[in-house]
């Protein structure tokens, strides 16, 4: 159970669009429309580092659009996004507005996909090794040159074994991926994102499709990424499922921040509760 | 009557034998080779194998005969690699960032707008137009651009060698071997290239473009890369063909060529090394035996003339090379040395 004591979220609004003390995404007035609908329309919004993020919202709410615009995969009409970056006693922003999505990723935030994009036809051991950044094989100049990467690639190869023994997919380690069940599929595409040492990783509904007793060690893994300094940011619509790991909740709906704040602020907030489930419950629960 | 006795074996095998390690086979390895990068490894739908083809020879052969630059053979074959990268970059360029079937109508295309344009009585200087390089005073003359390859450079001294059906002339066995060294050396390159982490995110991007760009990979750039590489491959196939016919015409250049090499790269298997070598052997091998069985059963009277005549003979053997090809896909969809696993699995 996460506490939100030590994120640094004490002082923190819990109002749309709040600052917070320490973000490491920000993200204003990014409109995207398909036809008449806007179905995203966010005037500003910051998301805190080093904890986790839960984006919820009923379905149509624009969470996986956002998470695709912000991530390059889709356009903007509009609007600016810009992560800020904190290592050795030196801070930066990069400006991600208008990137392709390689750029965003090798900036270090990195997104896994709602349906997973497992590698069917490559080994577990391959799609792994596939996350890591900067490999200088992988540039053409290099790749016929094995002296020039062997040793990088021995290295990487101890890490992709680390983060495999991790999640416990190290028994299928030379299989293809293809033969891995929905929910291993799951945790092959987080492990092989952590690859790249993301700042910011985005899970796009991590628990969806996944069988309920892996559920359980799935939310173990995302609190263990926070702990090991990931600010993780993701995506669910089943909302008693994030209650219990997220540190800070945003509450889409209909493309807008409607709400957000800690899991007991939010599951107190009437246009929360309006939003999923309607008015009319909505009176009813005022009686109870 | 028996058909036994009428079938000369040693000839039919002889002959077939002949096609499968000749240059012909050669050429359309080297092309399959090209193509097992764009289709095979990366994914990349390339149905105008033939462009590059056609940019290699025309290129070598229209620097060679216009003379310039001294007309030296070396600088007119690297023209011709060169003009494969400008097709590349001219296919890739617009195309590579869209869907993978705009990529394959733009390959068509270009394959098609390069042969009409060689045509044409507009680059009749420079081209040939529909006669082709070298002119024909020229050819009359014998005289070719394959000459300072097959005649000055080679090391081969004139005579027949060989024996049985195997018996090639200096100039035939002299290509034959530029040909399946050329084979050898880019099967070599691609097999490095594949087992390098370059390599690994070739084949990612195969399995799934998003993945590899949400991994921060440069697709569109990896995909230009093996366009490059692949047309230039081909391209070599298309010079290698010139040197052995001794001239260039557009008549070489026509779609079918492009879907032979296809029918060569699934038949051996398609994403592995040796596929595209043993599928062009297997592909000329039953192309040349077909139809050298089909005539000696015709001619002998064995199949009569209201059923088949000799000159359709040459439409049949690829009604049955289409047979095979059916079966082969029914039977052993990786192809004849494919790995089957990489074949069958297929969750989307």
């Amino acid at each position: 159970m996460s506490d939100s004591k030590a994120s640094g979220l004490e002082n923190v609004e819990p109002t749309p669009g709040s600052s917070k003390q320490d973000p490491i995404l920000k993200i204003d007035n990014v409109v995207r429309s398909f036809g008449g609908l806007r179905a995203v329309d966010i005037d500003h919004l910051e998301v805190q580092r080093g904890i986790i993020t839960a984006f919820i919202g009923p379905n149509g709410a624009g969470k996986t659009t956002l998470f695709n615009l912000i991530t390059g995969f889709d356009k903007p009409d509009s609007g600016k996004w810009t992560l800020h970056q904190v290592a050795e006693a030196k801070s930066w922003t990069n400006d991600l507005s208008g990137l392709r999505p390689h750029q965003i990723a090798q900036k270090g935030m990195v997104r896994t996909f709602q349906l997973t994009k497992s590698l069917a036809k490559m080994t577990v051991i391959d799609n792994m090794l596939l996350g890591a950044a900067e490999q200088k094989g992988e540039s053409l100049r290099n790749a016929l040159l094995p002296s020039r990467w062997r040793k990088q690639e021995d290295t990487i190869l101890g890490k992709a074994e680390v983060l495999l023994e991790r999640f416990k997919l190290s028994h299928m380690r030379d299989e293809y991926a293809a033969t891995l069940s929905g929910g291993q599929r799951k945790l092959l595409e987080m492990a092989r994102a952590l690859m790249s040492e993301p700042k910011l990783i985005l899970l796009d509904e991590p628990m969806a499709g996944v069988n309920p007793v892996l559920v359980e060690s799935l939310l173990v893994h995302i609190e263990n990424l926070r702990d090991e300094g990931v600010s993780v940011l993701f995506i669910e619509h089943d909302m008693d499922a994030i209650m219990g790991i997220s540190d800070w909740i945003v509450v889409l709906a209909e493309g807008q921040v409607i709400a957000e704040g800690t899991p007991s602020d939010v599951s107190k907030n009437p246009a929360v509760i309006d939003a999923y489930l309607g008015s009319a419950i909505a009176e009813e629960l005022k009686d109870v | 009557m028996n058909l036994l006795a009428e079938i000369d074996v040693s000839k039919l095998f002889g002959l077939a034998l002949r096609t499968s390690i000749g240059v012909q086979a050669a050429t359309f390895a080297l092309a399959a080779v090209g193509l097992n990068l764009h289709y095979g490894y990366t994914g990349l739908l390339n149905f105008g194998v033939v462009a590059f083809m056609a940019a290699g020879a025309y290129g070598m052969a229209i620097f060679f005969t216009q003379g310039w630059l001294g007309g030296s053979i070396l600088l007119a074959i690297a023209s011709g690699l060169a003009f494969a990268v400008i097709i590349a970059l001219s296919i890739g360029l617009p195309s590579l960032r869209l869907r993978a079937d705009y990529l394959a109508l733009t390959t068509i295309a270009i394959a098609e707008v390069l042969r009409i344009s060689f045509r044409s009585q507009r680059l009749l200087d420079l081209t040939g137009g529909p006669f082709g390089l070298p002119s024909i005073e020229d050819r009359n003359a014998n005289v070719s651009f394959a000459d300072v390859i097959t005649v000055d450079w080679n090391p081969i001294g004139k005579g027949n060698y060989g024996a049985w059906f195997l018996e090639f002339d200096e100039k035939t066995l002299w290509v034959m071997i530029i040909g399946w060294s050329l084979v050898s050396l880019a099967s070599l390159l691609i097999w490095g290239l594949m087992r390098s982490p370059w390599g690994r995110v070739i084949k990612a991007i195969r399995e799934d473009e998003d993945a590899a760009r949400a991994l921060g990979k440069n697709v569109f750039s990896y995909k230009l890369q093996s366009l490059i590489i692949g047309g230039v491959i081909a391209s070599l196939a298309g010079i290698v063909r010139a040197f052995d016919m001794g001239f260039v015409e557009t008549q070489q250049f026509r779609p079918q060529t492009t879907f032979f090499i296809w029918t060569v790269l699934i038949l051996g298997g398609a994403a592995s090394i040796w596929g595209p070598i043993i599928g062009s052997m297997t592909f000329w091998f039953v192309i040349i035996f077909s139809e050298e069985l089909l005539r000696q059963m015709v001619d002998s009277g064995w199949i009569p003339e209201a059923i088949l005549q000799s000159n359709d003979i040459a439409s049949v053997r690829m009604i049955l090379m289409g047979i095979m090809l059916a079966t082969l896909m029914i039977w052993r969809p990786q192809g004849l040395v494919g790995k089957k696993e990489e074949a069958q699995i297929d969750v989307r």
